[in-house]
């Protein structure tokens, strides 16, 4: 079957259209493109991608008007049905403010914009999004973002951790998120979350293709399912 | 004719055109253009247009002898941005202004509002925005303002760029004691449109129908235009209230509905509100276009109550523009702009009075003629002094005698941990120079974006030594222009135009009269020796404080941001150096030039000699050799050699490559830090391949090792990283 992969524009976004190109690269079907104010999601629908940007322009709090606009009540019943979700940068930030994904992000420690590559562990290759990496592979993908500083009570990480919820920590301490994670997924793991960049890392002249490896995996599950 | 009465009631006195920033000469002009006095918004309107900001009074005579014509420029200086022809059907689009007292005064928002300005600069032609640049100018870093007024401009800068999502992919930032009371902040845009698909800002049409878009006006920013027109005084901080703020998110939604729009076949004109607001918009639309304009003040979208005509006239509220439709287009416009949850208004129509005719509750509150109000603009031819006179007065000498040096590798520790070369990784993070996931190279001697799903990619620069222009006008303008060519050349690029934003201080005493017209020869002599016109820019004069009390004048300034074209991003060069064995080789003689060197000012405290002169015919020869290595693949890395000189070109190159060097022979401070221009580093694992053509060229020495000229790369390293994080940590 084919691939039918939609992308979110919120008023803000702006990683939209990298994210639209990465997965059509990948993919070699467009993405289908989706307005915030729309109430529904594309019929039949395999793989949804919050994309980064400053949604609502981040006022109030990172992510947290977009949580509550109409399409986000389609993707969080998309999520619930089973429906893969991505949610890159801004796009992880609207993610926790939904409640599809525990905890927050907070303003980086050192409270400065930060834009560099970030080296990265997979800490969990059995999912549909990391199935393509080795465990414990070391990747580097651009961050680029001021409020990427996770953080959720202990029980909350230790449940993450034990449950191999965590996705990608960080090398190095990036932006003081707890425990240095990079992203999460839900208990289903249908719904990944991350800080870094996947999309600005697809193509050898992005100066690596870490992040390539994350849409040939879904791509590839998607598509054998 | 009668005055129309003012809603703002007050009487015309001479103490209100002072404040008005007009001279009783330039009043008289007024009382020519119109045949009457003003009311007060038709003063206010008068002094807006006749400020220094935008009226070029004092630098429209020199501006002209620029050159700004070449096969390739659709469009040169006299619309929002310049317009160059990048094949394809494709045109690059883009300008530098300046945003620099607003960054005095309030750095975050002033830096903030300079990237928003110039950006829709760009778009309002047509054009996405590809990239953003900066070139900054801060005082000395121990002076008590300074390190916040670094930490308030780079944050604003970042603030606004990364929420509209257009990457920074290159600046400059300079450290000098004449910039403590009056930094500069200069703000540069690159955009790309289809060639054929550019918009401009004549209004035309009687009858069209003028649409105000965007966010509401308020009250900040009244009188902008005039305060960038003056220097400071002891209140600099008490015009905290004419800086405008900035909102980034507005904007994004403002380019993709007018990209959106643009897309359309609705628009006749189009023209941001810039510095000026309503008033310069509305008067260049109509003048450009040789119309008049009839406007319903009480249609203006304002987001307070009981705004004035003048008010809304003079407001510098920022993220709106102006359009004049064609006739029924309204509606469906109107549509785009509510989807991005914009303000739309019809607020006026285009006539063929030739008259700016203002209504207000049913009466005229303001009706100028819009010829006399070009026409009787004043123009300032101001005096300035003789090159012989200028040397005398900087005080500029020959270097007779060069001190020595009795460890060069100590001075090229000193000199990588300058404030001029320290490693910008601090003020580079802070900027998403990746969004657009087309950034194919920063940090380097150009950023280089890819044009969007082709094989294309533009590389840009910003350029200007301000030591050089202080000490020699003429030879400085000519280096910033050369500096610009090389980077481009640098990276393997065709350098194709140039825009500037001329920052001088005042231009009513004769030595800074003589630095602006010295430097713009200079730059003239440069860009037609280069074939590198000049298609847009900006002045920026006035550049003093008494704020410090040092009454100083800054530097002359004049920047230049230089775009060129790679016709195919496979042959780009970088800076780091690529594999061990691989030859270094010289491009241009071995540096004899230690005057105004940054060696000369970092380790022996001296600010002393001549500027470097620049050979024009030398640095074109030398770029096209540069280029034809690049694109013949025989280069593996490329580095122009500048501040510094040699030494430091090879240690940013090992450092960047994150390997070592060994030279063949070092020589003496002169050959190690002289600035001698139209030079460059290059690499290449096939040595005997190259061949020179004419060109000066000579093996200096083989990559490998880990460590340059003695000094091991950890220690080069440390001392280069640590001036930004020790200031900023401490």
């Amino acid at each position: 079957m084919a691939f039918r992969g939609a992308v979110i524009t919120f008023p803000g976004s702006n990683c939209d259209r990298d994210m639209a190109v990465a997965l059509e690269k990948v993919s070699g079907v467009p993405a289908l493109r989706v307005w915030h104010g729309d109430a529904e999601l594309p019929d039949a629908v395999d793989f949804v991608a919050v994309p980064g940007g400053f949604s609502y322009g981040d006022y109030l709090r990172c992510g947290a008007i977009a949580s509550r606009s109409p399409i986000m009540r389609a993707v969080i019943a998309a999520a619930e049905r089973g429906v893969p979700v991505l949610g890159v940068c801004n796009g992880f930030q609207v993610l926790t403010e939904s409640g599809l994904l525990p905890g927050a992000l907070m303003r980086n420690a050192q409270l400065n914009f930060i834009c560099r590559t970030a080296p990265l562990r997979v800490e969990n290759n059995r999912s549909l999004f990391t199935a393509g990496y080795d465990q414990g592979q070391e990747i580097a993908l651009p961050v680029a973002h001021h409020d990427g500083n996770y953080f959720a009570d202990e029980d909350t990480l230790d449940r993450l951790e034990g449950e191999g919820r965590v996705a990608f920590r960080y090398l190095d301490t990036c932006n003081g998120s707890r425990r240095d994670i990079a992203g999460i997924l839900n208990a289903r793991g249908n719904v990944l979350g991350l800080m870094p960049h996947p999309e600005r890392a697809i193509e050898v002249d992005h100066g690596g293709t870490d992040g390539r490896v994350l849409f040939e995996s879904a791509v590839k599950g998607l598509v054998a399912a | 004719m009668a005055t129309p009465e003012s809603r703002t009631e007050s009487a015309i006195t001479p103490e209100v055109v002072e404040q008005h920033g007009l001279s009783p000469e330039e009043y008289e002009r007024v009382l020519h253009a119109l045949g009457r006095e003003p009311n007060l918004v038709e003063l206010g309107i008068f002094s807006v247009m006749w400020s220094e900001h935008c009226s070029y009074k004092s630098s429209r005579i020199h501006l002209k002898k620029l050159p700004t014509e070449a096969p390739w420029v659709i469009c040169g200086p006299g619309e929002n941005a310049g317009v160059v022809d990048i094949g394809d059907g494709q045109a690059a689009i883009f300008k530098m202004e300046s945003h620099n007292h607003p960054s005095y005064i309030e750095p975050y928002q002033g830096a903030a509002t300079g990237v928003g300005g110039i950006l829709r600069d760009v778009f309002t032609m047509g054009a996405r925005p590809v990239a953003n640049l900066n070139a900054l100018r801060f005082g000395r870093p121990d002076h008590p303002k300074m390190k916040h007024l670094v930490q308030g401009v780079v944050a604003g800068i970042g603030g606004y760029g990364n929420c509209v999502g257009v990457p920074t992919v290159a600046g400059e930032t300079n450290f000098h004691p004449a910039y403590d009371g009056n930094i500069l902040v200069n703000a540069m845009t690159v955009g790309v449109a289809d060639a054929d698909k550019i918009f401009y800002s004549a209004a035309t049409g009687v009858g069209n129908p003028i649409v105000y878009v965007g966010s509401k006006t308020g009250r900040d920013g009244i009188h902008g235009a005039t305060m960038a027109s003056a220097d400071f005084g002891e209140d600099a901080e008490e015009k905290r209230p004419t800086v405008q703020v900035g909102d980034p998110f507005t904007e994004k939604l403002l380019i993709e509905a007018c990209l959106e729009l643009m897309a359309t076949d609705a628009i006749v004109a189009i023209q941001d509100m810039g510095a000026a607001g309503l008033t310069s918009s509305s008067v260049e639309m109509a003048t450009n276009g040789k119309a008049g304009i009839r406007l319903d003040m009480n249609k203006v979208p304002c987001r307070e109550e009981g705004m004035t005509p003048y008010e809304m006239m003079l407001s510098e509220s920022q993220e709106r523009m102006l359009m004049v439709l064609k006739p029924g287009k309204e509606a469906m416009a109107e549509e785009i702009f509510r989807k991005w949850e914009l303000d739309f208004a019809v607020i006026g129509e285009v006539t063929d009075t030739r008259h700016m005719v203002l209504e207000f509750e049913g009466e005229v509150v303001c009706d100028i003629p819009l010829g006399p109000l070009a026409a009787d603009a004043p123009l300032y031819d101001r005096p300035a002094m003789s090159r012989e006179d200028y040397r005398a007065w900087a005080g500029v000498q020959p270097l007779e005698t060069a001190p020595g040096s009795t460890d060069l590798g100590a001075d090229l520790l000193k000199l990588v941990a300058s404030p001029d070369l320290a490693s910008r990784r601090w003020i580079a993070e802070q900027y998403d120079s990746q969004v657009g996931a087309d950034t194919l190279q920063t940090g380097g001697d150009a950023g280089v974006v890819r044009v969007h799903g082709t094989r294309k990619a533009l590389a840009m620069t910003t350029d200007c030594t301000p030591r050089y222009c202080h000490a020699d006008p003429y030879e400085g303008g000519k280096q910033a222009i050369a500096e610009a060519y090389r980077n481009l050349c640098a990276v393997g690029a065709r350098p194709l135009a140039v825009t500037n934003c001329l920052n001088f201080a005042n231009p009513q005493r004769p030595e800074i009269m003589a630095q602006f017209t010295g430097c713009l020869d200079g730059m003239g002599d440069a860009c037609r020796a280069l074939d590198f016109p000049i298609v847009s820019g900006n002045v920026s004069l006035y550049n003093e404080s008494k704020a410090t009390g040092g009454g100083s004048a800054i530097l002359p300034t004049p920047a230049i941001g230089g775009v060129g074209l790679l016709e195919d991003y496979g042959a780009m060069a970088r800076i780091g150096f690529a594999a061990e064995g691989d030859a270094i080789l010289l491009v241009g003689e071995e540096a004899r030039h230690l005057g105004q060197s940054l060696w000369l000012r970092v380790v022996h405290g001296s600010e002393a000699g001549e500027a470097p002169p620049v050979d024009l015919a030398q640095e074109r020869a030398r770029g096209e050799f540069v280029r034809r290595l690049i694109g013949e693949g025989l280069a593996t890395a490329v580095h122009d050699v500048s501040d510094g000189g040699l030494l430091v070109a090879l240690a940013e190159m090992a450092l960047a490559g994150n390997i070592g060097c060994s030279l063949d022979a070092l020589g003496g401070p002169a050959a190690a830090f002289g600035e001698d221009q139209g030079r460059y580093v290059v690499t290449t694992g096939q040595p005997d391949r190259v061949e020179a053509a004419g060109i000066p060229v000579r093996r200096i020495g083989t990559v490998g090792g880990d460590s340059v000229a003695g000094v091991p790369l950890t220690d080069l390293r440390a001392a280069h990283e640590s001036f930004f994080r020790e200031w900023m940590e401490a």
